[in-house]
């Protein structure tokens, strides 16, 4: 299944969930810090262990950053 | 000192520096500058793990720097062209940071980066129902400042003049009604180049400054942090203080009797 991460293409098994891939992400495994969009939408933490992924999904996986002024 | 705590939305803060953390070189010299500003609240903004945002896994995070600092995380919305993207954006932060309070910012091109006031508008009225603490960054516009506060926003943040530009406080009439109208604190937020621009807002009756760049793009970041917080506190104990009003010719402050005839 192919699906994008972050604005690349990757290649996940069927039924993979957005909790696969923060995991793959090499975070630490509280992901501190860390929100996740599927498709635009927000999917809240809770939620990314039983969130199952479609083929061609839009995954955005996002951290702190310095910005501001 | 005398306790003189800011207050948004019911949360005291012994501050009225607020920092951005936009242009550090390294989070060493971040951290530097929280502790010579000394500040309680700090933005961050939100971008792709791996592309903009330290891997939390790759060594410290600029989250850690701030916990380890004392400093509050104040998420923003920086980047953000349309009230959709902006919403969205806060949405995410909630959940990245796990507090409602959010530094919106809706920008209307990449020029000037001023703020688009009608997607503003909107994306405040959406997350305001949707139980964020809203702190707009807004023009220097009283009306639109007014608005903001009337659909609920905790505070308002007027600019001085655009986002890094360094030109102080380019109306400082407009920003004196601001301050005259407001109910919710006001925090002039981008346009100061050096500490006596913050000193200038302050003596304007502003509640807060928030301020990045003039720090983080100075030569030496701490020692301007210190300068700027300085000038916050300056210009904050001269507005109680009470000052002088400008005259055109001088007026004596040695009394004329008992002269003697020489």
């Amino acid at each position: 299944m192919r699906v994008v991460v972050n604005g690349e293409d990757r290649a996940l098994q069927a039924g993979a969930t957005v909790a696969d891939v923060v995991r793959s992400l090499d975070l630490e495994p509280e992901a501190r810090g860390v929100a996740v969009a599927l498709d635009g939408e927000v999917v809240i933490r809770g939620e990314w262990s039983s969130t199952v992924l479609c083929e061609g999904a839009r995954v955005e996986v996002l951290g702190a950053i310095g910005g501001g002024r | 000192m005398i306790p003189d705590p800011l207050v948004i939305a019911g949360r005291e803060l012994s501050s009225r520096l607020i920092l951005g953390s936009g242009g550090f070189a390294n989070h060493e010299l971040l951290r530097e500058a929280c502790a010579a500003a000394r500040v309680e609240m700090c933005t961050v903004a939100l971008r792709r793990i791996g592309v903009g945002a330290d891997s939390p896994a790759a060594g410290r995070s600029i989250l850690d720097v701030l916990r380890e600092a004392g400093v509050e995380v104040l998420p923003n919305t920086a980047g953000c062209f349309t009230a959709r993207d902006a919403v969205r954006t806060a949405q995410l932060a909630r959940e990245a940071f796990a507090t409602d309070w959010i530094k919106l910012e809706v920008i209307g091109d990449d020029r000037t980066l001023l703020p688009d006031a009608v997607e503003l508008v909107a994306a405040a009225e959406e997350l305001v129902a949707d139980g964020f603490q809203v702190l707009p960054y807004t023009t220097d516009d009283p009306t639109l400042a007014r608005r903001l506060e009337d659909l609920g926003c905790v505070a308002v943040m007027p600019l001085g003049s655009p986002i890094g530009s360094g030109m102080g406080i380019c109306n400082p009439y407009n920003i004196t009604l601001i301050v005259e109208h407001a109910s919710v604190p006001v925090v002039l937020d981008a346009g100061v180049g050096t500490a006596s621009d913050a000193a200038l807002a302050m003596e304007l009756g502003c509640d807060a400054v928030l301020c990045a760049s003039a720090i983080s793009r100075a030569h030496d970041p701490a020692a301007m942090a210190a300068a700027i917080r300085a000038g916050v506190d300056g210009g904050r104990l001269a507005r109680g203080a009470g000052r002088i009003p400008r005259r055109r010719y001088a007026e004596a402050s040695t009394p004329m009797a008992g002269l003697p005839s020489l």
